[in-house]
């Protein structure tokens, strides 16, 4: 059965998957828009910078991670400067690695829900006399609402699943870095089979009980 | 151009056969701990007997697992001596084929030239952030380095700063970036041709932790692979040994 560890590890699990998604939700908002609206020459780059860690290998954002945010390098330089000390080992470090490696999973639903409103409602917005402010929460958001369900439930997910980067930059301190991918590969390290099975199921109901009701709840919503 | 091609085939069929007629592969799963020793042993071996030597490198228990669910390993070098025993003890593994092919050296580094004293002091002063080390449940030299704070009386005032790797190229490279100031590392990885490569090193002493000892097996797949005989021959050799003693490791 789970033992405490294995509870520390799901319950910190679940703490950085919601810090995560509720801050890519956040940041994830402006740069959708920017690129669902935008006629400038970077949209391209910018949405290739935004979908990079759908390709790159977990390894490569976990070594340059560690080395960026290390205490030579620049992210790290600065902040250290800033007096915050440096992010690898801590639940800040993660943080900041999971909202990079789930960004393409949050910006990308919500840019393809903006896109789909197209011009109409905000040009009759617009003669209304609504402000763009007033446009974007009345309007634009409750239009957009399967693109955010999607873009939650996806930043969520990915962020419990996620191994590499982690283990590159976490240090599996508990209660702080170890998460429940990384107590699982412990377990299974050790030759803990039985314990390796139990949280491991575990993931595979959990994945498939989120999906089955993203596509049951949002069977508009943009498909993985 | 055309009517050369069949000859083309023919040759590189004649040379394909040629070479696997006289030269064998072996395929070695190599404790991370023993990554740059092997990888000159290897050079030397394929010179010398013309067989090639295809490297694996990785932590022992992940190495257990594959093996166990049919991984194509002629050789294993383990890094500890329980897990090749095992392997030999569950049929996996060519009964009474195991060796002891080096005894690890635990060393305590930092990346900085002259913050590690040659008494290992510097564990007790404790302006260090983070200590790195390789995860004790699993691996050889995360458990010696454990043991050897325990007879020192520092593990309780150290191990709320202990960051964790998988196996010890990962506290290696903790400590080589810098995020972590300290790092429990095998003596191999920091030094080579009889001298620490960069930074500073207190080599912990034998004493203070049980023996790494670090043992290889001829895995069933290699039994009548004439390739991971002549690679068993050639670790014993004292050619090998002279390398593997350069890393720091003793025999």
């Amino acid at each position: 059965m789970l033992g405490d560890t294995d509870l520390a590890a799901i319950a910190l699990t679940l703490k950085l998957a919601i810090v995560t998604t509720v801050l890519l939700l956040f940041f994830g908002t402006p740069i959708a828009w920017w690129l669902a609206r935008t006629r400038s020459a970077w949209k391209g780059a910018v949405g290739a910078v935004v979908a990079l860690p759908i390709v790159l290998p977990p390894t490569v954002i976990g070594f340059y991670l560690l080395v960026m945010l290390g205490p030579q390098g620049p992210v790290g330089q600065l902040t250290q400067a800033l007096g915050l000390g440096v992010l690898p080992f801590t639940f800040a470090g993660l943080v900041v690695a999971s909202v990079f490696y789930s960004l393409p999973f949050v910006v990308q639903p919500i840019q393809n829900a903006f896109e789909a409103i197209g011009e109409r409602p905000l040009e009759a917005a617009a003669t209304l006399r609504a402000s763009p402010l007033d446009t974007f929460f009345s309007v634009v958001l409750p239009l957009a609402r399967p693109g955010y369900l999607t873009a939650s439930v996806l930043g969520f997910a990915h962020t419990v699943g996620e191994f590499g980067v982690v283990l590159m930059i976490g240090g599996n301190i508990p209660d702080r870095t170890r998460v429940v991918s990384v107590q699982i590969y412990d377990h299974v390290e050790a030759l803990e089979y039985a314990q390796a099975h139990w949280l491991s199921a575990g993931m595979v109901a959990f994945s498939f009980v989120v999906l089955l009701l993203l596509y049951t709840l949002n069977p508009t919503g943009r498909r993985v | 151009m055309k009517t050369r091609l069949p000859l083309l085939f023919a040759a590189l069929f004649a040379m394909g056969l040629s070479t696997s007629l006289h030269a064998a592969e072996v395929q070695v799963a190599v404790a991370a701990n023993f990554t740059a020793p092997m990888q000159k042993i290897a050079a030397e071996f394929e010179k010398d007997s013309g067989h090639k030597a295809a490297l694996s490198f990785g932590s022992t228990g992940k190495f257990y697992a594959q093996i166990k669910n049919g991984a194509p390993f002629d050789i294993f070098l383990a890094a500890d001596d329980e897990t090749p025993a095992k392997l030999e003890k569950e049929g996996v593994a060519v009964g009474s084929s195991r060796f002891t092919y080096a005894i690890g050296q635990l060393a305590l580094w930092s990346a900085r030239p002259g913050y590690v004293d040659d008494n290992g002091e510097v564990l007790k002063k404790g302006t260090f952030a983070h200590l790195a080390i390789a995860n004790p449940r699993l691996a050889p030299y995360g458990a010696a380095a454990v043991e050897a704070l325990t007879k020192m009386g520092l593990l309780s005032s150290v191990e709320g700063r202990f960051v964790q790797g998988e196996n010890i190229a990962q506290a290696y490279q903790f400590t080589s970036t810098g995020n972590a100031e300290l790092g429990f590392v095998a003596l191999s990885q920091v030094y080579a041709d009889g001298k620490l490569k960069n930074g500073s090193a207190w080599i912990v002493p034998p004493s203070l932790h049980s023996p790494i000892r670090q043992d290889a097996v001829v895995l069933a797949k290699g039994k009548d692979n004439p390739a991971a005989a002549a690679l068993v021959r050639f670790l014993k050799s004292d050619q090998a040994r002279a390398v593997i003693k350069s890393y720091g490791y003793d025999l």
